[in-house]
């Protein structure tokens, strides 16, 4: 159980792309600026945002979604066929525009909300059977994360008060 | 006004959620217990969330107003 009565966050982050990195690392920081105890488990492809090089170039597709890119203020009738999202290049073009929407708002970076976590002691769990599967060595993982399997997570979301799937 | 002694003021406009509540956290950190800390924000999201902030922490929201477009609040740590 979470010590000190204190509530406690359990989150499993199973996406790489830059947009749904952000969520689980939001809600992780903000728990820990609100007194709570949070870990998130990295698995899958999102494992990759624990990966000291990938976690800098995380990308996103407008392919197979249909709300991207979103309508433009000035021409709101003109949508791009999501058929364009399958040229060469599109996925950097879209990438390149959220990181832009992302830095209008001053958002932080994946690296700094990264950062922001583990100031606010958020345990980082790094998914065992990923690193078996996609060959990932512990010295790829930044140095805050702990290999673990479900089990250690499943221990660690026993004792959570708030758990989600991102 | 009121006659609360603000210690510090941390000046969020501009910035979305989560900067804001974390960077009160982290002030309300370093501040002695009893401090009021003035936050000035102009993330839409700043008004529910300093509620559950307060409901969840236990600091206390002294104070909040909103003048062209900026929300203004008194947080007082918890002693």
């Amino acid at each position: 159980m979470a010590s000190e009565g204190r509530k406690r966050l359990a989150l499993v982050a199973s996406k790489g792309t830059l947009d749904q990195a952000y969520p689980p690392l939001i809600m992780a920081s903000t728990a820990g600026a609100m007194g709570w105890e949070a870990g998130i488990f990295f698995t899958f492809y999102g494992l990759n945002i624990l990966h000291r090089e990938r976690l800098r170039h995380l990308q996103v597709s407008p392919i197979g979604n249909p709300a991207m890119p979103p309508p433009l203020h000035a021409l709101p009738m003109v949508k791009v066929p999501n058929l364009l999202g399958t040229l060469p290049g599109m996925t950097a073009m879209a990438t390149t525009m959220m990181k832009g929407w992302m830095s209008k708002a001053k958002m932080p970076s994946v690296e700094e909300m990264l950062q922001m976590c583990i100031e606010a002691d958020v345990r980082l769990f790094a998914c065992a059977t990923t690193m078996g599967v996609m060959g990932i060595r512990q010295e790829e993982l930044i140095p805050q994360a702990q290999c673990a399997g479900a089990t250690t997570f499943l221990d660690y979301a026993a004792g959570a008060d708030v758990s989600l799937f991102v | 006004m009121s006659g609360v002694e603000i210690a510090s003021t941390l000046d969020c406009t501009g910035l979305v959620c989560p900067l804001p509540v974390i960077k009160l956290s982290k002030a309300i950190k370093v501040a002695a217990p009893g401090a009021v800390i003035e936050l000035l924000a102009t993330d839409p999201g700043a008004v529910a969330d300093l509620e559950a902030f307060e409901r969840r922490t236990g600091h206390r929201v002294l104070e909040r107003s909103e003048a062209s477009g900026i929300f203004r609040f008194l947080v007082q740590r918890a002693s």
